[in-house]
């Protein structure tokens, strides 16, 4: 059957399952776009191309599948730049279409061209060019697959008009692609060697990241665990991959990580991490990290092992594998946990945790940032999808919002992309339309992105937003006030747009509260109608981040602000 | 850790922007490559690339690793630590001038080097061998007059199998 380029796209789209795109036409792609049009793909029409990645990462990252956008060349594809980086630094699988000039004029300096493939080398996992149209079917093929296998990560394809308006003969059954098989099954010598070690171990201790939500392995991890009773802390990526409510769960660690969980990192004899990469946010110092513990890191990247820190045991391998592998050989194998030197280890961080438990001081007439997440966590009951966008307002997110499944906290973590919540949202809601779907943002970050709130008028995607609005870059704010003597340079963000009437302007519902006492009911509100809605929190100004570990410093030498409630 | 020469040799995808793939991971993460050789190997459609880096075991470690990632790279191979044959080659002019002439066509005799090209008042030498010997050979050339030269890089083949 022959078939024009714009077609086989369409074809291959289907073939690969792909339910929604997240796209803006251009010049380039005027001829897919008619064929969208003609067809049945689900396209959701964002304001701008960063919106589209984002939107495409949050739904990946909600969903696990791929998450597909298509741009236009030239600055349509430049403006996908940051959120390929921001997926390619939390390993998100995407792929991204970009339009191109035709052939003949690529490297003329064509209207609207640019060397898109160049540009996200090094942010992407892998790029293409497509030059000829008998190479499509099985270039989007192999994109799809490396998007997905082994460490995930964004693909962008690159589609010249003219590929797209020729065509050839499609065959889907005869779509074939180069071999990737790689093995990521872990040697049973290293499980063995895995066992030894926390045979030996007194203190272990697990850290649990991305790797774990992306590798599908939260159940095997969680099972790990708890069978044999070893407490676990978490990267940010991490959150949801053990649940915020077990007594084993000590919360994110690292800069601004619960006091327990950097004490049990500086106190543990045995530190496994699954799925981590301990970036520099996690360890501190590296001289001082885990000073006492011998490392093991299970990950599927070999590239992520031994490169921040020198580990005792690597093992290379998926990270739902290695965890199913340990539960067998840890079955056959009788490993004595119910011991006394494990008694005192769970008492020890059992103590740590009440004696310095997360907290902030209450204030009777000023919202506090925490009180909101906290109130939205009660209301949701935790069962929410929560996005956020970068800066004080991710990490009261993260430390105040229990997560107890996977999946179910998006936000970008290695990148720290400000502008993502609200486009990651929109994608999240349209995977899941019968979830709470909140974006946790600041006023500095959501202001990036604000123009997806006409995105998500046109669709009535009910998104919620949760403005924690206190007028400034708070976390740049938060580091001027403690390292540059508050001088506040340029983070005072006081000229701002009223929140709730740029909501109605953009066709949807603003809200407002000022005071703590009506916190609740204006989320309850918010949560409780069929529209996206923001939500505009006036919160305390100068509210800082706590426990937070100085930048160069060791993590269990924690700032822990003040703790007492002041009226 | 001491900083040692390492030659790896990689096997590719001979795509287009394979090349540059390579160069940006090695260069975006600072590691500098010294010499590079790339040709096709009896498969056009795979190339063999072999470079050599500085690096102490980790730096390697790191690069090899690094390289892997890459979706065109079928297999890498350090060839430092194993029984292997290295050789370079050179392209030299050198001009006969009078007062050299005699000079030049003796040490060249001596040595037994290949020469490629004789015309009246220039020679071409195509030299080989391994790093030292073609250190050796440029120390003997330099008080010729070297008029014009082409290095390639260090191709490796593994002697092992």
């Amino acid at each position: 059957m022959k078939l024009k380029g714009t077609e086989i796209l369409l074809k291959m789209l289907e073939e690969e399952n792909v339910e929604i795109m997240f796209g803006y036409p251009g010049g380039a792609v005027l001829d897919i776009y008619d064929q969208i049009y003609k067809s049945n793909m689900k396209h959701i029409l964002v304001r701008h191309e960063q919106g589209a990645v984002h939107a495409a990462d949050g739904y990946a990252r909600a969903t696990g599948k791929v998450g597909v956008c298509l741009v236009t060349s030239g600055p349509g594809a430049t403006n996908t730049v940051t959120g390929i980086a921001t997926a390619n630094m939390d390993s998100i699988p995407l792929v991204v279409f970009t339009g191109q000039v035709p052939t003949g004029l690529i490297g003329n300096d064509a209207f609207q061209e640019c060397d898109i493939t160049g540009i996200t080398r090094p942010c992407s996992k892998h790029n293409f060019l497509v030059r000829n149209i008998e190479d499509l079917a099985s270039t989007i093929k192999e994109a799809f697959h490396i998007a997905r296998s082994g460490r995930p990560g964004p693909v962008l394809v690159d589609l010249p008009k003219n590929v797209m308006a020729a065509s050839t003969e499609y065959d889907p059954a005869a779509v074939r692609i180069r071999n990737h098989e790689v093995s990521y099954k872990p040697s049973p010598k290293k499980i063995a060697n895995f066992f030894e070690m926390l045979q030996k171990a007194k203190k272990p201790l697990i850290m649990t990241g991305g790797g774990v939500i992306l590798g599908r392995a939260s159940e095997q991890l969680t099972q790990f665990a708890r069978q044999y009773r070893i407490p676990v802390t978490g990267t940010l990526m991490g959150l949801g991959s053990f649940p915020g409510r077990d007594p084993l769960w000590l919360g994110m660690l690292g800069m601004h990580g619960t006091y327990y969980a950097n004490m049990a990192i500086s106190h543990c004899d045995l530190l496994c991490a699954v799925g981590a990469r301990f970036d520099d946010r996690v360890t501190g110092t590296i001289e001082t990290f885990a000073p006492n513990a011998k490392i093991i890191q299970v990950d599927i990247d070999p590239s992520s092992i031994n490169r921040n820190v020198t580990v005792d045991l690597p093992i290379v391998g998926d990270t739902k594998a290695v965890l199913s592998d340990m539960i067998t050989y840890f079955d056959e194998h009788n490993y004595a946990y119910e011991n006394e030197e494990r008694n005192q280890w769970l008492g020890q961080i059992a103590e740590w945790k009440e004696s310095v438990p997360l907290t902030y001081c209450q204030n009777g007439n000023v919202i506090k940032p925490q009180f909101v997440i906290e109130t939205l966590y009660k209301l949701t009951k935790g069962e929410a999808i929560i996005t956020t966008e970068v800066g004080q307002n991710q990490m009261w997110t993260a430390q105040f919002f229990h997560f107890d499944k996977p999946n179910t906290f998006v936000s970008s973590g290695g990148l720290g992309t400000m502008g993502y919540g609200l486009p990651a949202a929109i994608g999240v809601k349209c995977a899941f339309p019968d979830k709470h779907v909140v974006d946790i943002a600041g006023d500095g970050s959501i202001q990036m992105n604000i123009q997806e709130l006409a995105t998500a008028a046109q669709y009535k995607i009910n998104v919620k937003i949760v403005l924690l609005n206190n007028g400034y870059l708070g976390m740049v704010r938060q580091w001027q006030e403690l390292f540059y003597e508050k001088r506040y340079s340029f983070t005072d963000m006081t000229y701002a747009p009223d929140f709730v009437k740029l909501a109605e302007a953009f066709g949807i519902v603003g809200l407002r509260a000022e005071k703590p006492e009506e916190v609740e009911a204006v989320l309850k509100q918010g949560l409780s109608l069929d529209q996206p809605v923001l939500m505009d929190f006036r919160v305390s100004r100068e509210e800082c981040v706590y426990p937070m570990v100085h930048p160069g410093d060791s993590i269990s030498n924690m700032s822990l602000g003040s703790r007492e409630t002041v009226n | 850790m001491e900083k040692k020469e390492h030659i790896i040799s990689v096997l590719v995808h001979n795509k287009p922007d394979v090349l540059a793939r390579i160069a940006g991971i090695l260069g975006g993460k600072g590691y500098n490559i010294e010499s590079l050789c790339v040709n096709t190997t009896m498969q056009y459609e795979v190339s063999k690339i072999v470079m050599t880096t500085l690096g102490n075991k980790e730096t390697i470690m790191r690069i090899e690793n690094q390289l892997r990632r890459l979706v065109d790279v079928i297999q890498v191979d350090n060839l430092t630590n194993v029984e292997s044959i290295h050789r370079e080659l050179i392209l030299v002019r050198l001009n006969l001038t009078a007062d050299k002439k005699e000079q030049i066509k003796n040490t060249v005799d001596t040595n037994k080097w290949k020469v490629i090209v004789s015309a009246d008042d220039y020679l071409i030498l195509e030299i080989t061998g391994d790093n030292s010997q073609i250190d050796f050979a440029l120390a003997r050339l330099e008080p010729l007059g070297i008029v014009d030269i082409t290095r390639t890089g260090i191709i490796a083949l593994n002697l092992e199998n």
